[in-house]
């Protein structure tokens, strides 16, 4: 346990010792506020629900380049031989990437705060819907993450683990679409449709806590994690 | 202290190692010698369990890698090829966050830290981050992060590659200091460095462990005849003559014949069997030729090297 805060602590702190972070949360901040007033003013209800709607493809883009360094990076330097020779397991090692990761994601998501505050301030909204979906938000972004971790740790080339994850993540995001359901025989609609990422987004997007979800979001976790301590604990990297 | 037994490694269809075995005990520095890719760091790489061995074990202080990893990793400090480190953070953080991960108690941590600090030298730079140092420097923290929880085993792959001179000779002296009471095992090609450094030699190339021995001992059993280069001046086809019949002589050659002004010198090159200086000296004194220059021919290192690795 001590080990992974060490390792979730110094992966956190490098996030910030390169301006990247800074351009990358600034861009954020923006790219989320202007979607979100674009339409704001013009439907003029005081909710967020389009937040939360345009949320998975924001993420489909953003959360694969916070996870893409991670694994990659230190395979490319080559400082994965030191990590990895050190007294640590790889899954303590996996575990410190994963939180350090999805601490970043905690900090981005909390300085779109001053949305909640504009409809607060602007109307009287539902905040146990918003609070919802805010975790809905960090829940489908932590599995964003665990998916975009275990493809980092798959190549040594950042870019390349980058476009992975992101076509993994759209994989995982489509098949629970109508676009993609209409084209799949009756009867594994249900399936396809609860393996989707966005589907159990929706419903804590309008404020609905459903155990389901939230099992099913910790297993898509549960799993790319797993992946991710297996790829490298069997690693024949030269 | 450390066992490794018919270690095999391939990367995919590609053989790294093919069955090594040898022994290191306790206190011992030994030198890692081979061409590049004779498989030297995957060796020290399933050592240090960063990657599994395809077949064979290793156990380094009677534990096993493929069932006590981390318990041999607690107990070796791994400095890798080019020194990977952090670029963005500095010294002292690095050399912390190793410490902490080494499991180097908190109240201790300070005390080793430093130490190592003094011991590399790294006084001048402590918050300069990594990446603004210099490849001397780079190194110095490498081996400080190597050593700084004190371990009994030591893995340098490469230590000196790429340092100037200078930093060179330093490196080895300090190596040559730790290794007074830590088992260390070094690989390199740089062949002087290992009769600088190390107790004994093992030679790998093409995946295979070929010679293992005191240099000494490598020298002598890769030659063959000893050789002795003698400057004789005499008249020639009596020199011959005389070297023919000689009982302990069993091949000469001219090698070069020198100036004239005082007579022709000869240079020979005499094989035979043993040390026939003083043989030789007397049947020249016999008949009353002169001499200038005798020496028997040492084999070094180097012959022996590019001798067991190229055939």
């Amino acid at each position: 346990m001590k080990n992974i805060i060490t390792i979730a602590r110094k992966e956190f702190r490098t996030y910030f010792e390169s301006p990247i972070a800074y351009i990358f949360i600034t861009a954020f901040l923006l790219l989320v506020n202007f979607l979100y007033l674009w339409t704001f003013f013009l439907v003029g209800q005081a909710d967020m629900r389009s937040f939360f709607g345009f949320m998975p493809f924001v993420f489909l883009f953003l959360v694969p380049s916070i996870t893409m360094r991670l694994w990659a990076e230190e395979r490319k330097m080559g400082t994965l031989e030191v990590l990895l020779t050190l007294p640590v397991q790889e899954k303590e090692v996996v575990l410190g990437k994963f939180i350090a990761s999805f601490v970043f994601l905690l900090v981005m998501l909390a300085l779109t705060f001053n949305i909640p505050l504009l409809v607060g301030f602007l109307g009287d909204p539902d905040w146990g819907m918003i609070i919802c979906g805010y975790l809905g938000c960090l829940l489908m972004g932590a599995s964003y993450l665990a998916i975009g971790l275990f493809a980092s740790a798959l190549s040594d080339n950042q870019i390349v683990a980058f476009i992975l994850a992101i076509a993994i993540c759209t994989a995982m995001l489509i098949v629970g679409e109508w676009f993609f359901l209409i084209l799949v025989p009756d009867v594994f609609v249900p399936f396809f449709n609860y393996l989707g990422l966005g589907t159990h987004f929706e419903s804590m997007g309008r404020g609905v806590i459903d155990t389901r979800d939230l099992l099913y979001y910790i297993s898509v976790i549960g799993v790319f994690l797993y992946l991710n301590v297996y790829t490298v604990e069997n690693r024949n990297w030269v | 202290m450390i066992k490794i037994e018919n270690l095999t490694k391939y990367y995919g269809p590609v053989l790294a190692v093919d069955s090594v075995s040898f022994e290191v005990s306790k206190g011992e520095v030994v030198g890692f010698l081979g061409p590049n890719a004779a498989g030297k760091t995957t060796t020290m790489r399933v050592i240090t369990c960063y990657l599994r061995p395809t077949s064979g074990t290793v156990s380094v202080a009677g534990y096993d890698i493929h069932n006590h990893p981390v318990e041999v990793r607690r107990r070796i400090g791994y400095l890798p090829e080019n020194c990977p480190l952090y670029p963005e953070m500095n010294v002292v953080d690095y050399l912390n966050y190793i410490a902490k991960l080494r499991q180097v108690p908190a109240a201790e941590r300070p005390r080793r830290v430093k130490e190592m600090i003094g011991i590399t030298g790294l006084e001048d730079v402590l918050w300069k981050d990594i990446g603004e140092l210099s490849k001397g420097f780079r190194q110095r923290v490498g081996l400080a992060q190597s050593m700084v929880h004190d371990p009994d085993i030591l893995i340098f792959d490469e230590p000196t590659a790429g340092l100037d001179p200078n930093q060179i000779v330093e490196i080895r002296q300090l190596i040559r200091e730790i290794g007074r009471e830590k088992t260390i095992i070094l690989s390199t090609h740089i062949l002087p460095e290992v009769s600088a450094t190390c107790d004994r030699v093992l030679i790998i190339n093409d995946a295979r462990l070929v010679a293992s021995g005191t240099t000494d001992e490598l020298v002598s059993r890769a030659k063959g005849a000893d050789v002795v280069t003698a400057e004789i001046r005499g008249p020639e086809e009596e020199v011959y003559q005389a070297l023919r019949k000689a009982d302990f002589v069993d091949e000469f050659r001219k090698i070069k014949e020198g100036p004239e002004e005082d007579g022709a010198w000869l240079t020979l090159e005499i094989e035979s069997t043993g040390d026939i200086r003083e043989k030789l000296f007397r049947l020249v004194v016999e008949k009353n030729w002169s001499m200038r220059e005798l020496k028997l021919e040492k084999m070094s290192l180097e012959e022996v090297f590019a001798k067991l690795t190229t055939s």
